[in-house]
Order: structure tokens, then sequence, then C-alpha cells
């Protein structure tokens, strides 16, 4: 059976154009998707039943003795961590919160060592944005920051930017400018009209540069700033304000290299100041399909986008401290449910120590790393393929992920909610 | 189900023309009926002041621009947390409150029914999960079309019933209440950076104006009979001298509509200044209520600010950059594709700002010049004026015009030369204040169909029962007492049950949420037009099929269904 227009649950692009060839419980072809979303759909290795750890190894257990022991050993904690929920769908996302409101538990998802730092940048400046369709009807110029579409997003140009067709733009190759600011040589530099090569560490200089040209201020340029030439600071400058319709994208080189969150507001910043000329607009590049729905949702529940803290009964939000890296590096979390992620693959060593040291529940279709660090694994469907919900695109775009055929895994939100039942039926 | 039985209530309905009398409200299975069922509950409500359930017919709860206005504000979520409490989970946020902390705070001031001002067709499906959040009040989207490039088009050839034909497959699509236009033409506009500052100015590319936007979309609605009438944010908000865009649109409107308005004019004080930059800014509240006067076919609402801090949330695009030019502090905006914008920022109204006290005075001053109430009715245009929780204040000003003058002490002097507030001497009874926060509500948006409103039998049974005797309070003398009064019920009742008591939700809510399907004859029928397929086809980055908000996401819809005259 040929199923059209499938959302793909692969990456923040949420492309919804696939076409997928099911087999009774296979996926056996993926038209119009990339490389990365064939082998989401195409090599799915599934854990087989949920599964505890024994002195050596691992046994198979039921799934109503998995979802009773999880309960028990959150209901135990003091200090439990509900880690993830990036890779899961909103329905799911909104059961855990209240999981984590009943529990006096830490709730995190993956922001919190992905764009956390631009969040706060948002939170100190705001965020001019508009939907990928906007770019795409009518921007003239793209400037990738610290981003490689080709090898993160690889649909990204050629739905949303470079090579797509828009109202405004008829043929957009031609006439769309292509920026990349990087430190490196990437695929994506090799297509750009204009690549920007920044000494690493010297993002935030550069956007200063760039700020102060836009302001007027071409006298105190030096001749170079951080690898770049005072005359291409000029000509990116020149380029951004004869746009009629900018628009930056970046990454988790301007979001994780130093500066982080200042980097941010220096680019949402100089976006700003862009937009006292002519449009401009600004917008990460958000990696998992679904983070961007878990800020989503723990936003209209608790107030904060990640790192709510519910220990003091009400939702109480301080990156720095209530985010997940830092609980777990000072050895404060005395149970971690790990959904839909991977801080064993992510996460530093010594946070990666303190999981496999505390008891750890992971509820996750496949192996992982963390798998390494549990007690517990639940397998469950896959949000696209097996299991359907809500999800937000990299833009705030809502679409519903579908399930192409019946598996034989419960989703997410049902295990979990089976979880919370307990733990509401003993919190009383 | 059980009933409930109130007895020795002081209750106005105006929709039912009861304008205070001690009587008893019976109810079974959620409606009111004539006579309560055997064994059912009995509230006493001991004379105190018993109303329908309050509507709000415009404010801003739910969507992606009001959770941007929490993620962007973690300062705001903290200056307004609860702990879980029995039934009732966390809350965060004083003007953006998170969407249970929305919930529970119109509930324990009896709001039952709460319209959801802008709602972007393409991100529809994040407003309706936050519906589900929302669990107290039954809730409607209005939906925009302010920048919709079919419309335009249709608006260029002059083709009402394609533009009728492009609302109706999109309200059922995005299960939508209402035709909303907010800045018509100036949020496509802003897709370049620009604006609209007359509503004969041409859209760039488009080549229409404002005011045939305007003017097709009043005639396209009523084409299909939607409940609600066209709810319009005006042209150019918050800028000194609009008042002359606002006497031009409202010129623009024919009276098409014998049950209702033909145009919704949404939160009027920030259309009504005169002057020609802020140095000169004066109150043009006369001139607009004067044009209101003489328009049966036009209702507004009042769009109160008040001191303090808040958050400032709109589709309108353009004027959040105005306003972040002005303020220069945080400033979000979120153009949509084909569609709309919207924009947010921070903002503080100060005592101590002229300005801010002129439009402070605006508001009240529509309200009292308004003579009809039933076209005037009381909004903050929430968390735009002020936050909803602020509802009170404005009714005991409304009510008092010894408030009024307290509070001319407390602001900027000069105010009392640019304004006409201190002369006037209506204060305003409690009928009216019922008209003008639900009875007025309901007819004005169409719902009085279905049960909306009233307490007449047959009705919805969401009653709101105030701590306030109107025997024995003179609220002209005791607006303190007013106030507290609304800010917390004894009880509010929706469909039949009591939800909240003394300022403490009780139960879990089960709301509906209310949306529009326009029955249109097959050549109408945009899912099956080549060059409406060909918008999705090459300029939305999200395809047809998946565009449509699934049965899934509306638990409980109802469905208010129109045959189209087309």
């Amino acid at each position: 059976m040929k199923i059209e227009d499938v959302v793909c649950s692969f990456c923040g692009c949420l492309c919804d154009d696939l076409v997928v060839e099911v087999d009774g419980k296979k996926v056996v072809n993926v038209e119009n998707g990339c490389t990365l979303a064939n082998e989401k759909f195409m090599g799915d290795h599934r854990l087989e039943t949920p599964i505890r750890r024994t002195g050596n190894g691992w046994e198979k257990i039921s799934y109503e003795e998995a979802i009773a022991e999880t309960a028990a050993i959150l209901l135990d904690a003091d200090r439990p961590l509900l880690y993830g929920w990036s890779g899961t769908f909103g329905e799911a996302q909104s059961v855990g919160v209240h999981l984590a409101e009943i529990l006096g538990a830490v709730i995190d998802n993956t922001s919190t060592v992905c764009h956390g730092p631009s969040i706060l940048a948002i939170q100190e400046v705001g965020h001019p944005g508009c939907t990928l369709g906007q770019v795409r009807n009518r921007a003239d110029v793209v400037v990738y920051w610290g981003a490689n579409p080709i090898d993160a997003h690889p649909r990204h140009m050629s739905r949303y930017t470079t090579y797509c067709d828009g109202f405004f733009l008829k043929d957009a190759f031609k006439d769309r400018k292509v920026i990349v600011v990087d430190v490196r040589e990437t695929e994506s530099s090799n297509v750009a009209d204009e690549f920007v090569r920044v000494n690493p560490g010297g993002d935030y200089a550069v956007l200063s540069a760039l700020r102060a040209i836009v302001r007027g201020k071409r006298d105190i340029i030096p001749p170079n700033v951080e690898g770049v030439s005072r005359e291409q600071l000029f000509r990116v400058a020149d380029i951004c304000i004869a746009a009629k319709f900018g628009a930056i994208f970046f990454g988790l080189g301007l979001t994780m290299s130093p500066g982080k969150n200042k980097n941010i507001r220096n680019a949402i910043e100089l976006t700003q100041e862009l937009s006292r000329h002519t449009k401009f607009t600004i917008s990460p590049m958000r990696g998992h399909w679904n983070v961007y729905g878990s800020n989503e949702v723990f936003t209209w529940i608790t107030g904060y986008p990640y790192a709510v803290d519910f220990a003091r009964g009400i939702a109480f939000y301080n990156p720095g401290e209530t985010t997940s890296v830092d609980i777990l590096r000072r050895g404060e979390c005395d149970a971690c449910l790990v959904v839909a992620s991977d801080p064993g693959a992510h996460f530093p060593r010594a946070c990666a120590e303190h999981l496999a040291r505390i008891p750890t529940v992971q509820i996750d279709p496949h192996v992982n790393v963390t798998t390494h660090l549990a007690r517990i694994q639940i397998p469950v469907g896959v949000a696209g393929i097996d299991a359907e919900g809500t999800a937000y695109r990299m833009d705030g775009v809502p679409l519903r992920t579908r399930r192409l055929y019946k598996g034989d895994y419960p989703d997410d939100q049902e295990v979990l909610r089976k979880i919370y039942e307990i733990v509401r039926e003993a919190k009383g | 189900m059980a009933g409930l039985h109130i007895k020795n209530a002081f209750v106005i309905d105006p929709l039912s023309g009861v304008k205070g009398e001690i009587m008893d409200i019976s109810i079974r299975d959620g409606k009111i009926v004539e006579d309560a069922p055997p064994g059912a509950e009995i509230i006493d409500a001991a004379g105190c002041l018993t109303l329908p359930g309050g509507i709000d017919s415009h404010s801003h709860v739910c969507g992606t621009k009001v959770n941007f206005g929490r993620y962007m504000s973690p300062e705001d979520m903290r200056a307004g947390r609860t702990a879980r409490k029995g039934v009732m989970h966390v809350t965060s946020g004083y003007s953006v409150p998170t969407t249970f902390g929305n919930s529970y705070r119109y509930s324990t001031m009896g709001y039952t029914t709460i319209l959801e001002g802008a709602m972007a067709p393409l991100e529809a499906r994040h407003t309706h999960e936050e519906f589900t959040a929302t669990p107290h009040q039954d809730m409607l989207a209005n939906t925009l079309f302010d920048g919709n490039w079919s419309i335009m088009e249709a608006v260029k050839e002059k083709d009402d019933k394609r533009a009728a034909a492009v609302v109706a497959w999109t309200l059922s699509a995005v299960k939508g209440f209402a035709i909303k236009l907010t800045n018509p033409g100036g949020t496509e506009a802003w897709g370049w950076g620009e604006d609209m500052s007359s509503i004969h100015d041409q859209v760039p590319n488009f080549g229409v104006t404002p005011a045939e936007i305007i003017s097709t979309m009043i005639r396209a609605n009523e084409l299909l009979h939607l409940p609600h009438s066209v709810h319009l944010h005006c042209n150019n908000l918050g800028v000194p001298g609009n008042y002359r865009t606002t006497l031009e649109t409202i010129d623009l409107v024919p009276d098409l509509n014998k049950d209702r308005q033909s145009l919704y004019l949404t939160h009027a004080q920030f259309h009504s200044y005169g002057g020609t930059t802020w140095r000169d800014i004066c109150s043009k509240s006369e001139e607009i209520a004067r044009a209101v006067n003489n328009k049966p076919q036009v209702v507004m609402d009042m769009g109160q600010i008040l001191f303090g801090r808040t958050t400032t949330m709109t589709a309108d695009g353009p004027m959040e950059f105005k306003l972040y030019m002005l303020h220069h502090n945080k400033w979000s905006n979120h153009d949509v594709e084909l569609e709309t914008g919207s924009g947010i920022i921070p903002v503080y109204y100060g005592r101590k700002s002229l300005v801010n006290c002129v439009m402070w005075s605006i508001g009240l001053e529509l309200a009292l010049l308004t003579k009809n109430p039933w076209q005037c009715l009381l909004s903050t245009d929430s968390p735009n004026g002020a936050p909803f929780v602020k509802y009170p204040e404005i009714i005991a000003l409304l009510m008092s015009r010894k408030f009024r003058d307290s509070e001319r002490k407390m602001i900027d002097p000069r105010t009392e030369h640019l304004v006409p507030l201190f002369a006037l001497d209506r204060e305003m009874d409690w009928y009216e204040i019922a008209v003008m926060t639900r009875a007025a509500q309901a007819k004005a948006l169409g719902i009085t169909r279905i049960g909306k409103g009233q307490l007449s039998p047959g009705a919805e049974a969401d009653v709101a029962i105030y701590p306030l005797r109107p025997d024995e309070i003179d609220p002209s003398a005791d607006y303190q007492q007013v106030m507290a009064g609304f800010s917390r019920t004894l009880f509010t009742i929706k469909r039949g049950r009591v939800v909240a008591r003394d300022g403490v939700v009780v139960v879990e809510g089960a709301n509906s949420t209310i949306w529009t399907k326009a029955n249109v004859p097959p050549a109408y029928d945009m899912g099956a037009d080549p060059e409406f397929t060909r918008k999705f086809e090459q300029y939305y980055t999200v395809r047809m099929s998946n565009y449509p908000v699934q049965d899934v996401y509306l638990p409980r819809g109802v469905r208010i269904e129109t045959e189209a005259s087309l």
C-alpha cells in the first residue's frame, strides 16, 4: 500500500510530502525522502519487548511489569528527572509534564543541550521570525550561520530556501543569494554565493562588526575581524541591506560555540537592526523533529520551554540550575526517566556515569547508548510510522504525524498514561 | 445527571428580559429547565447577583503567538504562580498565564465562554491543542483572513462568492468560528516590511485596498450566513490621528443582518486617537461613539487599558514593530505564509505617561458615550490593554463616578484637558454591566442560537453567582466591593455543574469548541478548485491534505452549520 503526503518524523524540517510504501508491518519503500528519512523509515531495528538489567545481562519482562517497576522507581525517588521528549509527539509530552507535576520532578527536554542558549537569547531580546513559506516565497537573501543544512537538514534548501521557487521568485536558484558563515568549509558553504569563514569562537565579533556597519559606522571596522576581511564584511552587510527579504538560519555552530546565548542575542539584534532598513527574519535550525513541540507543550502547561522544576510545588525555571546536565553533574538526581532521546550519547561523561549509578528507565523504540546505562527499557511505537500525534516544525507550524500501519507496540502516550495512573493512585 | 436548583437568586438575564428579580433557576442535564428534577442539589443564592456565565468576545488565550508570549517571558511566568492543589494544575503567568491559569482565573470570575481573538489558519492545530488544555470554558476561534492571498485575489476580481467559498473551506478545514481581519492588507505588506497607512492604500503586488477587503468580507460573511459578523481590527492601530481611519471604516458598513451587527470593531480604544504625533495625541472617543450610535449595524468592544505591566500580542506585525521602535524592549514577530502575521512586545502602561492616561480615558469614554450597551462590550483585548483579571476594575470604573474621580487624582494632571472623561456623569447599572459582559457578547457572536448568554429554559446552564447583593450595595459609593465581588464568584456553573466555588476550581473541566461549517454548492467547493489547490502545490510549505485540523483535536466539538447563499 502506498501512502501519500506522509510527514517525516526525523528532523525539524518535518517534510510532509513523502510517499511511503507499506507491506503489512513493514515499510518497503520511501519516495521524496532524504537519506536520513530513508534510514528512519526503512532501517527500523526495534527492541522487541521491555527488558530489565540482570547481573550480567538483560531479561525480557512484560509491559505491566516494566510499567509497575518504573512507577515504583519514580515514586521512591526524592529528585526524579524526566528527560528527553523531543522524539515523541505532543500528546505524550503533555502526559509527561503532568507526570512531572504530580511527582514534584524536574522535566527537561533536549533543548537543554541544543538550542537552550537560543531560547535564553530570545527571552532577552525576542525573536523576529516567520514560517518557512515566507522565506520560500519571498527571500532573496538567505544566510546560514553555523549550520550545514545539506548534511543535517538535507531538504531544507530544496523545500524552503535556495532551490525552491516561490511566488515572488520564479527562478529561485538564480534570484537568491546564499551566504554561509562557518568555521570550516562544508557541503553547504560550497554552494554559497558568499562564504564567510570565521575563526573558531569569532562569531560574536563578526556579528558585532556587521551590526556596526548596518548602523552606518563603517569607519570603526578594523581591516580584519576574526579572520574576516573588512571588504567582505562590507559586502555581506550591503547584500543584507539591499535584500527585499532576508532570512538568517542559525545552527549549533553559533549556539554552542563560545559566547553561546550572547552569540544568538547578537544575531537577533543584527536582525532587528536590519529590520529598520528592510525585511529580515531569523530562525533556529531545530534538530529533532519535535523538539520545538516539547518547548511548546512545556510552555503552555508550565510557562517555560525547558528545565522545569516542580519540587517546590510551583513550576520553577532556572537554566544552569534546573537543567538536566547540571542536576546530573551535581549528583542530585536519584532516578531518571528518559523518553525519546539519547542522553547517553550526548551528555558529558560525568552525567552519563551518574545515569548509570541511579535507576534509569528508558522509553524508546530502539537500542541506543542510553540502553547501556539503563535498568529498564520499554519499547514503543514510532510516531510517524506505527504511532501518531502532533509535531511542531522548526518554525512552529503544527502537523499531525500519521500511523502508517497498526503495529504491535503501545505508543509513548499509552505507556506514560499507565505510569501516571499508578503514580496518581499512590499520591492520592 | 442530577440537577441543580438555585433559589433566591437576584437574576439579571438581559436576553430573556429579566432586569433584576429574585427568582429560582432550575437545571437538568446541563440545561436550564422549568423545574429541577427530584433530588436536585440546592444552592441558596441568598439574593446574590446571578447572571448567565460570562462570555469574552475578544481575548488572546491560546495559540502560536500567545504561547510565544509565554515562551519569551519567564519574568511574566514568575509573576503569577500557583501550586497544584486538588484538581487544579500548577499555573504560571500574570499577563499571559498558562492555559490552566487562564481557565481557572476566568472560571473563578464567572466566565464560561471565550473567543480567541486571532488564529492563523496554518497554525490552527496549535490553538485547538491549547483549547483542550483550557478546560473550563467553551472556546471559539476567530480565524485570520487579513492577508489571505486567495481572498485578496477574489477581492481583486470583485467576486464576493469566491471570497465566501474560500472562507467556507478554510473555517471548515481549521475548525474556526468567524472571520477575523487584522490590519487587512497590512499583514501582507509587512511581508516586505511595509504597512498600510489608510484604508485606500494598495496592498503591494495584489492591487486591492483594505477598504475593498473589508467590504467584500462583510458581504461574503452574510452570503455564508455565519453566526458572527466580520470581526475587524482596523488599520492604523495605535497611531495618533487614526480615528479618521476608524470613521472611514465605519462608513463602509452596510446593514445586512437583522439579528446582529454587520461589523464587529474590536478594541476600539486603540483606534480612537486624535492628534498627529505622540506629543499631541488626544481623545476622539466622542467622534467614534457618535458614529457607532448612528450605526446600529456596528458593535465594538472597548479594548480598555489599565495601568501596570502587560504583554501586547496581535496578528498586526507591523504595529508591534512600531511599538518596538518606541519602547526598545524585546520584540518578537512571526509572519505566516499566504495568510497573516503576528508580533509581541511587553509593555508598561504608566499613570505618569500622558499618552497612557489618554488611552485609559478613551476606553472608558467609549463605553460611557455609547448609548446602547449592546453596542459597546467590555474588553481589554486581553492581555493587550490589561490581563482579563482586571475586568472587575473596569466594571467598577463604569459604575462609579466617584472611583473615576479618585483615579483622576492619580494620573497625569494634563490628561483632563485632552479627554472628556471627567465631564461624563453616567454611571452604569447592574443591568448594563450584565449586557456588556455576557448578553451582548452572545448576541454579537450569534451564539444565542446554541443557548449561550441567557438563563431561559432550554439555554445552556452556564451561570455565575457573585457575592454581591444589588439591593444592599450602592456601586457608585461601594466600588471596592463591586470590584471584589466580580473578581470571585460564589459559584460558577458550567453546563449544569458547579466548576468553581469561592475562587477555587472544584472539578476537572470538559469544554467544547464551537466552530462553523457553511455548506456550499459543489461549484464553490474550494477543495476541488484548481487555482486554490495550486496554492498548496506551489506556495504553501504544507500539503493540502495535511492542512485540515483532524476531528481528534476537538474531543467535544460543537458544529454550527449554515447553508450558504451561493
